[in-house]
């Protein structure tokens, strides 16, 4: 369920290349992993609708995951795309960093 | 008493520990670091954390068995695997082996925003797994604080820092962390060092220019350990820490006598030379064939087939050999022969311990039945006296171990001879001591060469002069003048002197000789002469005496006829006649 990957891609793609691929990491269902599925869900649809790929990956399963992403966090939410990666850790409860972190801004409006 | 409650000597449990292969550290430890307990390795930039760090891991794949974790926050996997390379280990095929596995750990704060809470569950779980995927019994954490400038909230990741140490041990894998040293702390976040069940110190500091490097155990729990600092080295070989301070004194002895390779030398000895395995201080000043004593030594040795390692701190060993072809030592044939090594190296070229290392290692290698340092004294240059003391006790001390003879030279200053290295350090340790110094004495030098002290043997009391010649050195006979012994001119002038007074005294000999011949004839003639007189008396008395005799022949003859009546007139008038 957690490391169950979703895919929303919305029709409509004003900017093709601006897509945000995301990949959260947590280590079972805890309360800070559940807290950030969510917090980071919210701001996804919020900013980026439709824009975005979350991939969950549950480092409990696949501890050999870890390495590549150099995991030391949990949560740790990484952005693979658009370069540079960027790593945002914690809960995600503190919305302005993750937006600042994440970079996750609509473009040139 | 004492049998009804007997005491097994071998109860008492001790701290189980996880050897940890590297030379020396496992005395100093009493067995190692405590097994399945976290070890702290801290120390300031260079020290070799990361080197003792990764040697435990690899010993203890080598030779225990243990597989281990090397977990690294600084250097990446491909250049930790090429910095150990030159030491020979080999990473890459330990880690294909499934024996080691190293995980770089990169922590980047400009990557890293946070945003709530969080903790290190992502580097438990990766630790946890590398551990499981090989069984590893070790772990190497390198250098955890660096986790430190990766993350803000110092505040969690202090508690996080506990939970790990608190996980490892429930893990029950031995594990090394290694951190920098912290201003007047022992790591800069002042917490690995309470966490630990063992803080290793490394310390290198740089006395007049030369780097020394010393560990120290700063604490252990449950099990005694070594408290002082040890010198330790890292050598080709990897870390080798140089525990060799306690003189056990338990060293084998023999009975063994060797010569020194001087006959004469021998010779003040009363057993003809000098124990096997013991040592041999030889000081003196300068140009006063202390190299040359030292090298008769060594070619002696290798004359009787054995092997000689020679530390020469002066000069190269070409010059060596030069120098003692021209005095009749020829060294070079034991060199072919493979019987004579010379290891020549300036001193300040390496700090005191790596020529301890550079000594035990060359002695490893050649097994040699003598050693010579010529001369021990240039090591001051490199360390304080105190330090040079404890050197040359822990070269002594495993010299006699290993049943090595050894002769050191040392050069001693001045002509007030003050013996300042040596007759406090060392003179105390070696066996036997010979002093070879200039007896300078009007317009010239001679050498001259005396015993201070012989364990176990008398020797000579006195001071002999000696000649370097082409043949080698020569020890003269001693010629006692008329205030003391006489040396060099003096002593030809002794010889002529002497020749002189010998001549003169034949001289007088002779003539008293003849005068007593003279006597004799005199005397001889006086003898016939009372001879002569003696016999003319005799010959008077003899006379005398015999005409005495005839006449009382004569008488009796008379007389006894008359008895017989053979003459009738004479007995008729015999009164007292019988009829």
């Amino acid at each position: 369920m957690m490391e169950a990957r979703e895919e929303i891609n919305s029709a409509t793609e004003p900017l093709a290349s601006e897509t945000w691929e995301l990949r959260l990491y947590v280590a079972g269902q805890t309360s800070k992993s559940i807290a950030a599925l969510a917090n980071l869900r919210r701001y996804c649809e919020q900013h980026v609708p439709g824009r975005y790929q979350l991939e969950v990956i549950d480092l409990m399963q696949h501890p050999q995951l870890a390495e590549g992403d150099q995991i030391l966090a949990i949560p740790t939410v990484v952005r693979k795309v658009p370069e540079p990666i960027r790593k945002v850790i914690g809960d995600l409860s503190n919305e302005e960093r993750v937006i600042v972190g994440l970079d996750l801004r609509p473009q040139s409006r | 008493m004492q049998q009804a409650t007997p005491l097994p000597a071998t109860t008492l449990p001790k701290l189980p520990k996880a050897p940890t292969g590297i030379d020396g550290l496992d005395e100093i430890t009493e067995g190692g670091l405590p097994l399945g307990r976290p070890t702290l390795v801290c120390g300031s930039a260079g020290c070799g954390k990361t080197l003792m760090a990764i040697e435990f891991l690899v010993r203890g794949i080598e030779h225990y068995g243990e597989p281990g974790v090397f977990m690294t926050f600084e250097e990446t996997a491909d250049e930790l695997a090429a910095n150990v390379a030159s030491l020979g280990f080999d990473l890459k095929q330990l880690q294909t082996d499934k024996k080691l596995r190293v995980d770089h750990v990169h922590v980047d704060r400009s990557e890293i925003e946070e945003a709530g809470e969080y903790d290190l569950d992502g580097l438990f779980i990766r630790l946890g797994y590398a551990i499981d995927s090989i069984g590893a019994k070790r772990v190497v954490l390198d250098t955890i604080e660096a986790l430190f400038s990766g993350f803000p909230n110092e505040a969690v990741l202090r508690s996080e820092i506990r939970r790990l140490f608190r996980w490892l041990k429930d893990k029950g894998v031995t594990t090394v962390i290694t951190a920098e040293r912290g201003e007047g702390t022992l790591t800069r976040q002042g917490l690995e060092e309470y966490v630990s069940d063992c803080v290793i110190l490394l310390d290198n500091r740089v006395i007049d220019q030369i780097t020394t490097r010393r560990l120290r155990i700063v604490k252990y729990r449950g099990s005694t350990h070594g408290t002082n600092e040890y010198p330790y080295l890292i050598s080709e070989d990897g870390i080798s820490v140089l525990p060799v301070t306690s003189l056990k004194l338990e060293h084998k002895v023999s009975n063994e006598i060797i010569s020194s390779g001087v006959p004469g030398l021998d010779e003040m000895f009363m057993r003809k030379g000098w124990y096997r395995g013991s040592s041999i201080l030889l000081t003196g000043t300068a140009g006063t064939a202390k190299t040359t004593l030292a090298a008769s030594f060594a070619a002696e040795t290798c004359r009787r087939g054995e092997r000689c390692l020679y530390f020469a701190f002066e000069e190269s060993p070409a010059q060596l050999m030069r120098n003692m072809l021209s005095v009749g030592i020829d060294l070079k044939p034991y060199v072919e022969q493979g019987l004579l090594y010379i290891e020549a190296s300036r001193p300040t070229l390496n700090g005191l311990e790596r020529h301890l290392v550079t000594l035990h290692k060359t002695i490893g290698e050649y097994r040699p039945q003598a050693v010579v340092i010529d001369p021990i004294s240039n090591l001051v240059a490199v360390g304080s006296l105190s330090e040079v003391r404890s050197m040359l006790t822990r070269m002594i001390d495993f010299l006699k171990i290993s049943g090595v003879t050894a002769l050191f030279t040392a050069l001693i200053s001045g002509r007030h001879g003050q013996l300042e290295l040596t007759e406090e350090g060392v003179s105390s340790l070696v066996d036997t001591w010979i002093s070879v110094r200039d007896l300078e004495g009007v317009g010239e030098r001679n050498r001259g060469l005396s015993i201070l002290k012989a364990r176990g043997m008398s020797h000579s009391n006195q001071v002999r002069e000696f000649l370097v010649t082409e043949h080698g050195i020569q020890l003269l006979d001693v010629i006692i003048g008329p205030e003391g012994i006489i040396t060099g001119a003096g002593r030809l002038t002794q010889r002529i002197q002497e020749e002189a007074q010998r001549v003169v005294k034949q001289h007088e000999a002779d003539r008293r000789d003849r005068e007593l011949e003279r006597k004799r004839r005199v005397l001889e003639a006086t003898i016939a002469n009372l001879r002569t007189e003696f016999e003319t008396v005799e010959e008077e008395l003899r006379h005398i005496s015999h005409e005495e005799s005839t006449r009382e022949a004569a008488l009796r003859d008379g007389r006894s006829a008359l008895a017989t009546g053979l003459t009738s007139d004479y007995l008729t008038a015999q009164p007292n006649a019988r009829p």
